[in-house]
């Protein structure tokens, strides 16, 4: 019998160059599913939200009740939210999904409103007096104007369903999650922390991105600064 | 429909409220822990954010803290803590990652609050001869009461989710009988969890809701 190995893995050192050496195309696979995950929700969220803000915007009447079943569905805890829909999905990534899609919802629709009423009256009026109609007066005049304040609430989205997604480990699909998941039943030190770095490195770099977005895409804001 | 029919029927089986597993002392569990570390953190948050807000220190901290708050997995926070020494003394990683969660949302938005005090007012009561202590507990602290307490909210909502998060990392409360539920392979189980955990939830928002509308209107601001 050969006498076991004495390098970081054996000892459970938190940081490990080991680690991350021989699980590379596992760390590498639960990171793709983490960004699947997140893309897929927050685009889906982003469907969902902006035609929701839009009728929102447009009767007012609904914009109470858009508003109200979006707060209750913030509220209720993520793990209780994957549990909830448990029933309709079963163990897989659409049960996710779906979860991440209610809570980019409450934050999407909440910012784009905000940032619909934001818009000020005058500019609606002007635009109407050039005779623009109310499809082209939205795409083309209050949407744009909207962009400051949905690109705020898209980041916001974004990052919460990177670290939601961890939550997602209950039913087996929760990218980088399943990895901390496993590590805490074995007490796998190293692979807990880099997992948990990993996601934050994630939910980092998709806000810097986005940021990075919302400059390319709204120059008027910065043109008004300076 | 039928699942939830299921799921009734386990909440209304009297076995399932009684014992350590029970719901009862699960609920009590949740409940405690939602208040002990609500109070907990607003001691540690309140008293900096409105020094750091009187003496308009710090802001780029104070807001900056909840965006790493947010980009931090609570899952990954609760499960490091239960592997490091404090995993040891029972719901130590709990109470530490509830404290941890509820700070940045308590302390951006006192923060806030006073900052966004007017001006004027503050110039005006300074005017008058009055003393920093008598400026912030008379003047700032009554005008940013709103925003602070929306803080306190949040802070509360949030509270409730990562307790249910915690038993996940082996913690008490509520999201137990879920996490036992899918040990047992029991949907009824799970969707009747996931069912106490959404009403204590929506209780807890409900309950400022109420304060919120009972209180006199100056606390409640403008907004």
């Amino acid at each position: 019998m050969t006498a076991p190995p004495d390098d970081c893995l054996a000892r459970n050192e938190w940081i490990c160059g080991a680690y991350l050496s021989s699980r590379r195309q596992i760390l590498l696979d639960a990171l793709v599913q983490h960004v699947q995950l997140t893309f897929l929700s927050v685009l889906i969220g982003l469907v969902v939200a902006v035609p929701l803000a839009v009728l929102a915007r447009r009767w007012s009447w609904a914009a109470g009740p858009v508003l109200a079943v979006t707060t209750v569905l913030y509220t209720i805890p993520s793990l209780a939210m994957f549990s909830l829909l448990l029933p309709l999905y079963g163990l897989s990534a659409g049960l996710v999904v779906a979860g991440l899609v209610l809570y980019s919802l409450t934050l999407l629709v909440r910012n784009i409103l905000a940032g619909l009423r934001a818009v000020p009256e005058e500019t609606r009026q002007a635009a109407r007096g050039l005779g623009y109609g109310p499809v082209r007066l939205l795409l083309t005049v209050e949407l744009p104007l909207a962009l400051p304040a949905a690109m705020a609430g898209l980041r916001i989205a974004t990052v919460s369903a990177v670290s939601l997604v961890t939550v997602g480990a209950i039913v087996g699909f929760g990218g980088l999650g399943n990895l901390i998941y496993a590590g805490m039943n074995t007490y796998f030190k190293a692979q807990v922390l880099t997992a948990s770095v990993l996601c934050v490195l994630i939910a980092v770099a998709a806000d810097l991105l986005l940021l990075g977005a919302q400059r390319l895409i709204t120059p008027w804001t910065r043109a008004a600064r300076a | 429909m039928s699942t939830l029919a299921a799921a009734w029927d386990w909440l209304a089986d009297p076995a399932h409220w009684s014992g350590d597993d029970g719901i009862r002392h699960r609920l009590l569990q949740h409940l405690v822990l939602t208040v002990v570390c609500l109070l907990l953190s607003c001691l540690i948050a309140l008293p900096v954010a409105l020094v750091l807000g009187h003496l308009g220190k710090g802001g780029a901290l104070a807001v900056n803290l909840s965006n790493i708050g947010r980009a931090v997995p609570t899952f990954a926070v609760l499960v490091l803590l239960l592997l490091t020494p404090v995993g040891r003394w029972g719901e130590g990683p709990t109470v530490v990652a509830l404290v941890l969660f509820a700070v940045p949302p308590l302390l951006t938005n006192a923060y806030v609050g006073m900052r966004e005090v007017d001006r004027g007012v503050v110039r005006a009561a300074r005017g008058m001869g009055m003393t920093g202590r008598q400026l912030l507990f008379r003047v700032e602290l009554p005008l940013s009461l709103p925003l602070l307490l929306n803080g306190v909210r949040i802070a509360a909502v949030q509270l409730v989710a990562t307790a249910t998060l915690a038993a996940l990392a082996g913690g008490g409360g509520l999201g137990r009988i879920i996490t036992a539920g899918f040990n047992l392979a029991s949907t009824p189980q799970v969707v009747a969890g996931a069912l106490l955990v959404a009403g204590f939830a929506l209780v807890v928002e409900g309950v400022f809701e109420t304060a919120e509308r009972l209180a006199p209107a100056w606390a409640r601001g403008g907004r």
